[in-house]
C-alpha cells in the first residue's frame, strides 16, 4: 500500500490514447502513485488539453484518430508554451523505424506496449527529474 | 651453151659501115632456114645495098642437071620460077659463068648476032655472079646471081662477096646432096621449124656438150643471150642456162625420157616460170648424140593446182570444223535432259536427242507393249505436227505452248511446255525447226506440294494465332490473377497489420490490468489469486509474441520490411542483447559466456534486425538447454569480410531430419516443445529471413544429446542514405 494522495502540487501527467482501457490503466496506476492525471482520446483533444493544463509530462500514443501522435508531438514541440514539456511516445510494436520516427518527431523517449506499469512510472519519474534539473538550472 | 650460140652468130667483123652491112647479111642468111629463103635474103640485101633493081637467084638442080630460078627481086615470082637452063649445054654463056670464078657482065648489043640469052631480067644489062663454096681447086658450084643495076665496081665487089657468103650458107644447108631431095628436106625442115615456132612451149636440141643446136623462139628467149640485151636480161638468161643444164638429161640414147620440174625466169617479164622439162637423148650420127628438151609451161597449171589444193585444204578444214561443231552440238543435245528435236521444214525428224527419242521414236522392244508404244509415239507425232503447223502459220519464228504427250513405255501423260523456233538461213529461208520440250509434271507436282505446304502453313499459322490469342488471354488472366494476388497479398498484409493491432490493443489492456492487479492497486491478492493472475499475464505475453511474429512474417512476405542500414559497433550490440535477455539468463541458471575472438570492425547493417536475430538465437539457446552452458562467440573473417556470431549450447540437439524444417514457419521440432518452452515457432524462420535480407544467412550444426550451434553470418552492407 504505497498509494500517495494526489494534491495540487503533485506533477500533472497528460495521457493520450484512443483506447479507454489503456487510458484507465495509466491513469489508475499513476494516480495510485500520487500523480494528477488528465486524459485525451485523440490528437486534437491532446493539443487542447496540453495548452489548457500545461502538463509536466505527456504520454502519447502514436496511432490516434483525427490527428496522429507524430503530428501532435510536432505541434506541441513547435509551440513555445509546450515545447519544454517531455513527451514519451507509446508504440504498439517496436519494429525498426518506429522508434526513430518518434524521436525525429520530437518525442523525448519511446516505450513499447504493452506497458509494464513499473517501467512507466520509472520513465515518468526520469522525465520529471530531467525537467526538474532543467527548471532548477533556470531557477 | 650460150657461148656456143653466140659463137655461132659471130662472123669476122669487117669494120665500118660496109662491114656492118655485111654482118647484117650474114645474120640474115643464118636466120634463113633454107636455100630459097637464103636466096630471097641475099637478093633483098643486094637490092638495098648494091643498087640491084632486078635480080634472080638460080641454083643447080643436080638431079635434073639444070640451073633453075628459085627467087627473084623486082620481077614476078612466076618468071623467076620459070627460069631454067640445061647445064648439058656447056657453052651456054651462063653455064660458062657458073663454071668460072669471075662475075661476067652481059649487055644486049644491037645488031650483033649470037646466041640470045633470055632472062627474066628483060633487056637490061646485068651482072652474072657465080655462087660457089669451098674455094680452092674443087669448089662446089651452087648457082648464079643475075643482078641488074649494080653497075659500079664497088657494088660489084659487094655482090661478089654476097654470092660467096650465100655459097657458104647454101653449102651449110647441104644443098649439094641433090637439089630435089634438098628442097624436100628443106621444106620438111621449114615445116618443122615453123611447126616448132608455132609451139609456144620452148623446144630445143642440144649436142653432147650442151650447146644449142636448134631452138625455137621461146627457147631462145629463155636461153640465148644477144649483145643488145640489157644486163638484167643477160643475167636472167645466164641463170636459166645454169638451171637448165643442171636439170638436163643425163641418161643415154634410148633411155626413158625424163620428166622434171624446172623453174626459170622470164628474161623479159621477170616472172618466175615453172616448166615441166621432158628430155630425151637420141643418136645424131657419127657416134654423136643430141638431146631433145621440151619445156612445158606449167606455171599457170601449177598455180591453178595450187589453188585447187588450197581450196581443197580450206574445204577440209571447214569440213572438220563443221564436223567438230556438229559433234559438240550433238554432245550438248545428248547431254540435255529436256527432249530436243530438230525437224526440217516439212516436219520430218532430222535429229533427236535421247530424251526426245524416248517420246518420238518407236522403241525396239518386241514385247506385247510394242504396239501400244508405237501407237503412243504416233499420237505424240500428231501432237508435235499440229504444234509445228501452228508455228508455220504464225507470223513469228517462235512459238511456245503447253502440250500433253504420252510416255510410250509407261503410257503416262506428261504435261509439257514446248518451245519451237525456226532456224533461219542468211537468205531468210527456214532451214530447220528446233523444238525443245520441258517436262512440267515436276513443276505441276511442285505446285501441288507448294499448295499443300501453303495450306499446312496457313493452318499452322492459324493455330499459332489461336494459341497466341489463347496465351495472351491466359496471360491477361494470369496478369489479372497476379494483380489480384498482389492486391490480396497487400490486403492480407494490411489485414494482418490491422488484425494484429486490433488484437494487441485489448491484449495490452489485459496485460495492463493484470499488472495493476499484481501491483496490488486494487487491493491485496490472496496467493492462489496471484498465482492464477501470473498465469494469465504469462499467456497474454505469449499471445502477444505470436501476434508480433505473425506481423513480422507478413511484412517480410509482403516485402514491406524496410531496411535501415547504419554503421554500429557489433560488440556493443551483443552486450545490449545479453542485457536484454538477462531475465531469461537468470531464470535458466546456465553458464552463459561471451567470447570475442577477433578484432571486430564497425558493421554496416540494420542494427534493429541484427538485434532481433541475436535475441531470438540466444533466447532459443536458453530455452532449449536444460543444463550446461551457452556461448556467444563473435569473430570477423577478413578474407570473406563476414561477421560471424555463433550461439553454442549444450542442449538437446536437433535431429538431422529436422534441421531444415526448424527454419520454416511453425517448424520447431515437435509441438510439445513449443508449448513447454513458450516459443512461437516463428523465431528461426523470421531470423533466417532477416539474415538473408541483410545479405547473410544462419547456419546450423547440431548433434542430438550434445548440443547445437547456430551461426549468424553477416556481410558489411553498403551504407544507404
Amino acid at each position: 500500500m504505497n498509494r500517495e494522495t494526489a494534491g495540487p502540487d503533485r506533477p500533472l501527467v497528460l495521457v493520450v490514447d484512443d483506447y479507454l482501457e489503456a487510458r484507465e490503466i495509466c491513469a489508475e496506476y499513476l494516480g495510485f502513485h500520487g500523480y494528477r492525471v488528465v486524459t485525451a482520446e485523440d490528437g486534437l483533444q491532446a493539443l487542447d488539453k496540453a495548452f489548457e493544463v500545461l502538463p509536466d509530462v505527456i504520454l502519447m500514443d502514436l496511432s490516434l484518430p483525427e490527428l496522429d501522435g507524430w503530428a501532435a508531438t510536432r505541434r506541441l514541440k513547435a509551440d513555445p508554451r509546450t515545447s519544454g514539456i517531455p513527451i514519451v511516445a507509446l508504440t504498439g510494436h517496436a519494429m525498426s523505424g518506429e522508434r526513430e520516427r518518434a524521436l525525429a518527431a520530437g518525442c523525448d523517449d519511446v516505450i513499447t506496449k504493452p506497458v509494464v506499469p513499473k517501467e512507466l512510472l520509472a520513465e515518468v519519474e526520469r522525465q520529471l527529474a530531467r525537467r526538474g534539473e532543467a527548471v532548477g538550472d533556470e531557477g | 651453151m650460150t657461148p656456143v650460140a653466140i659463137a655461132q652468130r659471130r662472123t669476122p667483123d669487117p669494120g665500118g659501115g660496109a662491114e656492118q652491112r655485111r654482118l647484117e647479111l650474114v645474120d640474115a642468111l643464118l636466120a634463113a632456114g633454107d636455100g630459097e629463103a637464103c636466096a630471097v635474103t641475099a637478093l633483098d640485101w643486094l637490092a638495098r645495098h648494091c643498087g640491084v633493081e632486078r635480080g634472080l637467084c638460080a641454083v643447080v638442080d643436080r638431079a635434073a642437071g639444070a640451073l633453075v630460078g628459085v627467087a627473084g627481086h623486082g620481077l614476078p615470082a612466076s618468071l623467076a620460077a620459070a627460069f631454067r637452063i640445061d647445064l648439058a649445054a656447056r657453052d651456054h654463056p651462063l653455064a660458062v659463068v657458073l663454071a668460072g670464078h669471075e662475075p661476067v657482065h652481059f649487055r644486049r648489043e644491037r645488031g650483033k648476032s649470037g646466041p640470045q640469052i633470055v632472062t627474066p631480067l628483060g633487056d637490061h644489062p646485068f651482072l652474072a655472079v657465080p655462087i660457089h663454096s669451098g674455094g680452092g681447086d674443087r669448089p662446089i658450084e651452087h648457082g648464079l646471081l643475075l643482078l641488074a643495076g649494080a653497075a659500079e665496081p664497088a657494088r660489084e665487089r659487094e655482090a661478089c662477096w654476097a654470092a660467096a657468103v650465100l655459097g657458104i650458107r647454101l653449102a651449110a644447108l647441104e644443098l649439094p646432096l641433090g637439089l630435089a631431095e634438098e628442097r624436100r628436106h628443106e621444106r620438111e625442115l621449114t615445116l618443122l621449124r615453123r611447126g616448132l615456132e608455132t609451139v609456144t612451149d620452148p623446144i630445143l636440141i642440144t649436142d653432147a656438150e650442151g650447146r644449142i643446136l636448134v631452138a625455137n623462139r621461146r627457147a631462145e628467149q629463155l636461153l640465148t643471150a644477144e649483145d643488145r640485151m640489157s644486163e638484167g636480161r643477160r643475167r636472167a638468161v645466164a641463170m636459166n642456162n645454169m638451171l637448165f643444164s643442171a636439170a638436163a638429161f643425163t641418161g643415154g640414147p634410148g633411155d626413158e625420157p625424163t620428166r622434171r620440174e624446172l623453174l626459170l625466169v622470164d628474161p623479159i617479164e621477170g616472172e618466175d616460170l615453172l616448166f615441166e622439162l621432158l628430155s630425151t637423148r637420141f643418136e645424131v650420127g657419127r657416134g654423136e648424140t643430141g638431146t631433145v628438151s621440151i619445156l612445158r609451161d606449167v606455171t599457170d597449171l601449177r598455180r591453178a593446182s595450187q589453188e585447187i589444193e588450197d581450196n581443197y585444204r580450206r574445204l577440209r578444214i571447214a569440213e572438220a570444223r563443221t564436223r567438230a561443231e556438229r559433234d559438240r552440238l550433238d554432245l550438248i543435245l545428248d547431254a540435255a535432259l529436256d527432249p530436243i528435236l530438230v525437224t526440217d521444214r516439212e516436219g520430218n525428224l532430222a535429229r533427236l536427242n535421247p530424251p526426245a527419242e524416248r517420246l518420238f521414236a518407236v522403241p525396239d522392244a518386241a514385247d506385247a507393249d510394242a504396239d501400244a508404244a508405237e501407237r503412243r509415239v504416233r499420237a505424240n507425232d500428231v501432237v508435235l505436227t499440229s504444234f509445228l503447223s501452228e508455228l508455220a502459220a504464225a507470223q513469228s519464228d517462235r512459238l511456245r505452248g503447253e502440250l500433253t504427250l504420252t510416255d510410250p513405255v509407261s503410257g503416262e501423260s506428261i504435261p509439257m511446255e514446248a518451245r519451237a523456233a525456226n532456224v533461219v538461213s542468211r537468205q531468210g529461208e527456214v532451214t530447220a525447226v528446233v523444238t525443245i520440250f520441258h517436262d512440267l509434271s515436276e513443276a505441276v507436282e511442285k505446285e501441288r506440294l507448294y499448295e499443300q505446304v501453303k495450306r499446312h502453313s496457313e493452318e499452322l499459322e492459324r493455330r499459332v494465332r489461336e494459341a497466341t490469342a489463347e496465351l495472351a488471354e491466359q496471360n491477361e488472366v494470369l496478369r489479372r490473377q497476379t494483380l489480384e494476388l498482389e492486391q490480396a497479398s497487400a490486403l492480407k498484409s494490411q489485414f494482418l497489420a490491422n488484425v494484429s493491432h486490433e488484437l494487441r490493443t485489448p491484449l495490452n489492456a489485459i496485460i495492463g490490468y493484470a499488472a495493476l492487479l499484481l501491483e496490488g492497486i486494487s487491493g491485496e491478492l490472496a496467493e492462489p489469486q496471484r498465482e492464477k493472475l501470473n498465469r494469465l499475464e504469462s499467456n497474454a505475453q505469449s499471445l502477444l509474441a505470436i501476434i508480433n511474429d505473425l506481423l513480422d512474417i507478413a511484412r517480410i512476405e509482403a516485402g514491406k520490411m524496410a531496411l535501415d542500414v547504419l554503421s554500429f559497433d557489433a560488440v556493443e550490440l551483443i552486450d545490449e542483447v545479453m542485457a536484454e535477455v538477462e531475465p531469461l539468463i537468470d531464470r535458466s541458471r546456465l553458464d552463459v559466456t561471451r567470447e570475442i575472438t577477433d578484432e571486430i570492425p564497425e558493421l554496416a547493417s540494420d542494427r534493429q534486425k541484427v538485434k532481433q536475430i541475436l535475441i531470438n538465437l540466444l533466447s532459443n539457446a536458453l530455452k532449449f538447454t536444460p543444463r550446461g552452458a551457452v556461448w556467444v562467440r563473435a569473430g570477423f573473417d577478413p578474407a570473406t569480410d563476414l561477421l560471424r556470431v555463433a550461439v553454442v549450447d549444450t542442449g538437446t540437439g536437433i535431429r538431422p531430419e529436422n534441421r531444415i524444417s526448424i527454419f520454416e514457419a511453425f517448424g520447431q521440432s515437435g509441438g510439445s516443445v513449443l508449448r513447454r518452452q513458450g516459443g512461437t515457432g516463428l523465431g528461426l524462420s523470421i531470423s533466417r529471413r532477416l539474415a538473408r535480407m541483410l545479405g547473410g544467412d544462419i547456419h546450423l550444426e547440431s548433434e542430438v544429446g550434445v548440443g547445437s550451434t547456430f551461426t549468424l553470418e553477416l556481410p558489411r552492407m553498403s551504407m544507404e542514405s
